[in-house]
């Protein structure tokens, strides 16, 4: 930190106070309220600034860059609709849990509250769906706010936080560049000490017969990848992830089953039904995993989580640690026993066999299954992966198996279409030597479209495979199912031709529709590492198996292969 | 069954927002609230009361804990601790009934702040039942204006006794 006193405008201390914190990159967008900010950052010579097509585009680049990188991931939007613009990617990253500082542009501190141009109420707006925000209403309350802000984003369970910044206060100068004092609890920022007896805990793993490790995406936040392994694998445990925790546990290990929940795997949610212990890793007992109180009927639950209030919020359980995910499964690794689980493993091994993911692949139109094994096999299961909300993130989840954490972004809390070009780009900026696919949707891909720009602007190479199915699919899916076909609002009349659109933004596209193409359409898209477009044609009838139905549990799930028995 | 809640939070804008966004957004039902600095000019305490078992009150203090201006919560068990609330009426007399109101002020330990020729101005402090009680009973002179703060709490220092 610079020692000087010298007064410098509260702009130019933002702009200090992010290098300081070692920020490199920023997605942003200009505008009236935020100038005095974006003048100072014009001198910035460590931030490298990313100049978007949308605000929305901003928030999902920076969860995109947080997740790949398990670093901060910043924007900046002006106030008024620059800052409501925030708004569905604030929701995301808190849903998710991403660490976000998001910085807004607000109307000079005489004007807040008389209806200015372009002001919005952005920190009461922003109360529910941030972690912490604040009023910046002087340039010398501005390095405790910052401090107060990262702190939290970053400290225990992640989170979004905002910073709202009037125009005056970026132009005030001050001398006050150290945070004085800290009023926030300590919990909220620090490594909490794990809190619970591990020894017991432990024990009751001792004791399963049938265990089951439900890793979630909190094992990501605590970079606990490791410990969860050593853990599986002294336990003889098989371990299931929800869909914000794959890659936490190698998808290709032996003693993975996938994804669990309404579109897990089949052997994860009848593993589900069978053990005689569970123990929740980072996850929190969403309703689209464990839906009643009789989840796991059989099983002592047992829940690690540094967040208290997730404790017995839905589902009750038998056992708590609290604490960091990483700390915790050390502390209980030296007490567990190796224990001979051969029946349970052999037992999940038959439910792989016997319920394997599965779709009819024997027409001449391209299964989106099949294309992502391709995808697969030729990346090495190595590419960094985002995708947007429908069947095409499912089949993704399922196809693309994960060996590593931080490859996997997908919106799961929230559910929000138009997350995945922009992720995709946040990524691509965090780690410019891997290969970065977006999985999108003809629905979702149009809700971000327009970042398509920021690919070309920065010549990067994401690549992106287009699922075209003419229909917002999933929804088809469920009206087809659950709304005796009655496809309301759901199928395209129109769709822009999506090859000569990305070839407008100078990004080379094809187009294949015919299983005779695909060797081809691969090559086409992962022949080098720039960026590239394929539009792959599928079938609109084509569903995502397994599925569990809203409102039911695991007992309830619909294989493929009972397609037959449901539509009768 | 009720529960008060007392809450030490950071005297800053927006605190109150947060905390009762909270409970609207969870659909928790607060019965009164009551706010105050304390002795440190950096702090408030609140006083929440809310009606709910003992699952809903730990939810709600688990959130309230999760909000990063909230640095205590304490559930106030209600034989553990002293309640207070107060409040304020102003009711219209009558020649005739003037000496019944004054002895029932008398006889409920109320303060009389201002008596004219039609009216009496009163202030009673006391658990939530004793100012209902005694709201209910001023009630047939005709109350002209009430004002009535939310519960205040503090437990008591020795535990043990109750
Ligand atoms: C912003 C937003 N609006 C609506 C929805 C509801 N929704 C969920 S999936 C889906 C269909 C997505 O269609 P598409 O992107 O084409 O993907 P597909 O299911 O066809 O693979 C919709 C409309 C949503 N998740 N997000």
């Amino acid at each position: 930190m610079s020692s000087t006193t010298e007064a410098i405008t509260g702009g130019r201390l933002m702009v200090e106070l992010l290098e300081e914190a070692g920020v490199e990159i920023v997605f942003g967008y200009p505008g009236g309220a935020i100038l005095p900010f974006y003048d100072e950052l014009y001198h910035s010579k460590k931030i490298k600034h990313i100049l978007v097509r949308h605000e929305q585009g901003a928030i999902h680049m920076a969860e995109g860059y947080a997740r790949s990188t398990g670093k901060l991931g910043v924007c900046i939007a002006t106030s008024g609709p620059g800052a409501t613009n925030l708004i569905t990617g604030l929701t995301d990253a808190k849903l998710d849990s991403i660490p976000i500082l998001a910085i807004t542009g607000q109307v000079s501190t005489d004007a807040i509250g008389t209806d200015a141009f372009q002001e919005a109420d952005i920190f009461g707006i922003t109360i529910p769906i941030t972690k912490y925000n604040a009023l910046i209403k002087k340039a010398d309350d501005l390095s405790r706010h910052f401090e107060e802000a990262i702190k939290i984003a970053m400290g225990g369970r992640p989170g979004p936080v905002l910073l709202d910044f009037p125009k005056d206060v970026q132009l005030e100068k001050t001398t006050v560049r150290k945070a004085t004092s800290l009023k926030i609890a300590p919990h909220h920022y620090e490594r909490p000490k794990v809190k619970g007896d591990p020894q017991e805990f432990a024990e009751a793993l001792n004791q399963a017969k049938r265990p089951l490790l439900y890793v979630g995406g909190g094992a990501i936040n605590s970079f606990a990848s490791a410990e969860i392994k050593a853990l599986a694998e002294k336990a003889n445990a098989p371990v299931t992830t929800t869909l914000m925790g794959l890659g936490a546990f190698p998808g290709t290990h032996p003693l993975s089953v996938g994804m669990l929940g309404m579109h897990g795997t089949a052997y994860a949610n009848k593993a589900v039904l069978e053990c005689d212990y569970i123990l929740n890793l980072g996850a929190r007992f969403d309703d689209r995993v464990a839906k009643y109180q009789d989840f796991a009927p059989n099983a002592v639950r047992a829940h690690v989580d540094i967040d208290a209030a997730e404790f017995n919020k839905r589902i009750n359980v038998d056992y708590i640690l609290h604490g960091d995910l990483k700390d915790a499964i050390r502390e209980i690794l030296p007490f567990v026993k190796g224990g001979d689980r051969t029946s349970w493993i052999d037992n999940i091994q038959s439910l792989k066999k016997n319920h394997p993911l599965d779709f009819d692949n024997s027409g001449d139109s391209i299964k989106p299954q099949d294309f992502l094994h391709r995808v697969y096999t030729k990346t090495k299961g190595e590419a960094i992966v985002s995708t947007d909300v429908g069947q095409h993130q499912m089949w993704a989840a399922q196809y693309y198996l994960f060996d590593k954490p931080n490859t996997w972004l997908t919106s799961g809390g929230l559910g929000t279409m138009g997350y995945g070009l922009p992720a995709a780009i946040g990524a691509k900026f965090g780690n410019p030597d891997k290969m970065v696919i977006c999985v999108t949707g003809d629905g979702s891909f149009q809700m971000c479209i327009q970042e398509l720009a920021t690919i070309a602007q920065s010549n990067l190479g994401v690549k992106i495979l287009l699922f075209n199915n003419n229909f917002l699919g999933m929804v088809r899916q469920w009206q087809e199912l659950f709304y005796e076909e009655r496809f309301s609002e759901s199928q395209w009349t129109y769709n822009p031709n999506f090859v000569k659109l990305a070839e407008a933004y100078g990004i080379p596209a094809m187009r294949i529709e015919h299983k005779s193409e695909i060797d081809k359409g691969v090559d086409f898209f992962l022949k080098d590492n720039g960026s590239a477009l394929i539009e792959v044609m599928i079938p609109a009838e084509e569903k995502v198996f397994p599925m569990i139905p809203a409102g039911k549990s695991q007992q309830d799930l619909i294989e493929f292969k009972d397609l037959g028995k449901l539509k009768k | 069954m009720k529960h008060t809640l007392s809450i030490l939070v950071n005297n800053h804008p927006g605190v109150m927002s947060h905390v009762s966004g909270l409970f609207t957004r969870r659909g928790y039902n607060i019965d009164s609230i009551a706010v105050g600095v304390t002795d440190n000019a950096d702090v408030s305490s609140m006083t929440i009361v809310l009606n709910g078992d003992d699952f809903i009150v730990g939810q709600v203090k688990n959130q309230l804990l999760k909000l990063p201006d909230v640095l205590k919560v304490q559930d106030m068990a209600y034989a553990s601790s002293v309640q207070r609330e107060l409040v304020l009426i102003s009711f219209s007399i009558t020649e005739t009934n003037r000496s019944e109101a004054l002895t029932i002020c008398n006889g409920f330990d109320v303060k009389i702040l201002e008596i004219t020729e039609d009216s009496l101005l009163i202030e009673f402090s006391g658990n939530s039942r004793q100012v209902t009680n005694v709201i209910s009973v001023i009630k047939p002179f005709g109350i002209r204006e009430i004002s009535r703060t939310g519960q205040i709490a503090i437990a008591y220092r020795n535990q043990n006794a109750v």
